[in-house]
């Protein structure tokens, strides 16, 4: 075995890989429970690719076809069911971890420098992500994938001047028919998938190139042992790899729970429009998103102009784009930041009540509570910049605490 | 010249120019892939659609597709368009003259029609493209105003008049539009240009 690792080392840098990102990559010894969800990101783009694969072999991308196809995949084809439920629990288990995952890099400062590349990649992952869940579920052409579609892509109609040109090259034709159901697929189930791969292979480049951020922001590196390993750094294998099973283990039994026991969790996984046939003529009578663009549709609602609404959707994802330099803090632990931590915990709130709002009818209520929430959403970002250059941090300790 | 020196100005203008030909060349290469999906011939084939009107009954509607849309005929009686020219209806108008929406030149009246019992309009609501509800009778509790008869989208909640007009208090932005149509006898219309 060892003569054999010696001459594929010759060939190629398998040993000094394994060293360098797992053996001899030192994290800091104060993870937390936060600190799983980037493993277990990993392991639902694993299960959603192998899942995916198998679907792909049973299911027909064409508007005649497509709903049987699910159907058939449901109740004709062995352990179809599973498959696809693993499918769509893993869709919006992905959004659950990553959301999660995005948070603790807030909490703990981890989008700072010199981590900005690592969080703008990310937020290049989380755009992508959305893009292959929103195609995922026009896949099925059910009556939600249909008239999703059909308001998501008029979005692009309140561009001026190009906007309704542009709306028909996305689907192909003057309104969502097979065309799009045919590229979506193709999108889908190829052009994103590779390009997420990818992506999270830079995510990852980016992170071990600089280390990683530990939950009270203090720099391991500054204090290392006569071998240069960081006193406050431990092996990523084999203390993280066991710590990470142990969270897939968890995680693994809770999905289990959802596939086995309640696969649309009410209609909010799947939703009950869903499971009748599209139909151009027959528009549901409360169309919403999936649970997690719900933050956002609610802020596209709050607006009364269709233009400046889209324009508020899109300003609320690009300024988590800009996050690390509207952060102008020092320090980077909201332990150590008291206004910022409830800042902070403000903002989450109103993203969360943004999310449930979004997947409510529009009454006057519903919209009263959009508007407000929405302003606590955008005062975050405004507030940030004054706030974190102005608010005085508690003592930050040397090496990190227990 | 010296021939082992390296002549950096002469260097920059080559890789400028062989990276400015290389953009160019991609670019005309993602032409034939941009193009590709835009509607193809089939999708562009079905650009008219002819509906008999010989059974339609006053006041009511019939929806058939065109060009994948859904499309209303409406044969309006003569206490429906009355209504358009009504006061307490006009007064409720964001567009009533339909100065910003989206239609042939034919229909820039009260009607938004060639003849105003006819009325033939895309079934689409300019907000997000649900497709309204027809309540062609006075009253209902769903509209905070006078209503008078019309379209209520149920998706958000906009409402328009008999002729498709938008009623303030509607997220949606504009008027419903109106296809180019013509009457190709004294039973037939025929939705969309000819040519395509």
């Amino acid at each position: 075995m060892n003569r054999f690792i010696d001459w594929v080392d010759a060939r190629y840098p398998l040993m000094r890989n394994i060293r360098e990102h797992l053996t001899e990559y030192y994290a800091p010894k104060n993870f937390n429970f936060f600190y799983f969800f980037g493993s277990l990101a990993l392991l639902v783009l694993v299960v959603q690719i192998l899942s995916g694969i198998w679907l792909t072999m049973h299911y027909k991308p064409d508007a005649k076809l497509a709903f049987d196809s699910v159907e058939h995949i449901m109740r004709d084809v062995n352990f179809g069911w599973l498959i696809r439920y693993m499918h769509s629990t893993g869709a919006s288990a992905f959004f659950i971890v990553i959301y999660l995952h995005m948070f603790r890099g807030l909490m703990y400062g981890s989008n700072k420098k010199p981590r900005e590349l690592v969080w703008l990649v990310g937020m290049v992952i989380y755009l992508a992500l959305m893009a292959e869940a929103f195609m995922g579920y026009v896949l099925p052409w059910g009556q939600m994938s249909y008239w999703g579609a059909q308001v998501i892509v008029n979005l692009f109609t309140a561009i001026p001047y190009v906007g309704p040109d542009l709306a028909e090259w996305i689907r192909g034709g003057f309104s969502i028919a097979d065309p799009t159901l045919n590229r979506f697929f193709a999108f889908h189930v190829v052009a994103l998938p590779i390009v997420l791969i990818i992506l999270v292979a830079v995510h990852l480049l980016a992170l071990h190139e600089v280390g990683s951020n530990n939950p009270d922001g203090v720099d391991i590196k500054k204090n290392k042992d006569d071998k240069g390993i960081p006193k406050d750094g431990i092996p990523f294998h084999p203390y993280y790899t066991v710590k990470d099973i142990f969270g897939s283990v968890v995680f693994l039994f809770v999905a289990a729970v959802i596939i086995f026991y309640m696969p649309t969790v009410n209609g909010v996984f799947l939703e009950h429009d869903n499971f009748l046939p599209a139909d151009p003529l027959q528009t549901p009578a409360h169309i919403k998103p999936v649970w997690y663009f719900g933050t956002f549709y609610a802020i596209l609602r709050a607006v009364p102009s269709k233009l400046f609404g889209v324009i508020l959707m899109a300003a609320a994802i690009f300024l988590l784009f800009v996050l690390p330099w509207l952060d102008r803090a020092k320090v980077k632990s909201w332990r150590y930041r008291p206004i910022y931590k409830q800042m902070l915990i403000l903002f989450g709130i109103s993203f969360v009540v943004l999310m449930y709002i979004g997947g409510q009818p529009a009454t006057a209520t519903y919209t009263m509570f959009a508007r407000i929430f929405t302003a606590i959403y955008f005062a975050f970002f405004i507030a940030l910049p004054f706030v974190s250059k102005w608010e005085k941090p508690k003592p930050v300790p040397e090496r990190v605490t227990e | 010249m010296s021939t082992d020196s390296v002549n950096p100005n002469r260097r920059r203008i080559l890789n400028w120019t062989a990276g400015v030909v290389g953009a160019v060349g991609a670019g005309y290469a993602a032409v034939p892939f941009i193009r590709s999906m835009s509607p193809s011939a089939s999708v562009q084939a079905q650009a008219t659609e002819t509906v008999d009107l010989s059974k339609i009954e006053p006041g009511q509607r019939i929806t058939v597709m065109w060009q994948g849309k859904p499309v209303w005929v409406i044969r309006r009686t003569k206490e429906m368009t009355d209504t358009l020219t009504d006061d307490a209806v006009v007064g409720q108008l964001k567009d009533p003259k339909s100065k910003s929406s989206d239609q042939p030149e034919f229909a820039e009246n009260p009607y938004r029609a060639r003849h105003k019992e006819w009325l033939v309009m895309i079934a689409i609501c300019t907000h997000l493209g649900c497709i309204p509800t027809y309540r062609p009778e006075p009253g209902g509790s769903f509209w905070s105003g006078n209503w008078e008869g019309g379209f209520f989208c149920p998706c958000h909640g906009s409402g328009y008049d008999l002729s498709g007009r938008v009623l303030e208090g509607s997220p949606a932005p504009r008027n419903m539009a109106v296809p180019f149509y013509e009457f190709i006898s004294d039973s037939a219309v025929r939705i969309g240009h000819p040519s395509g």
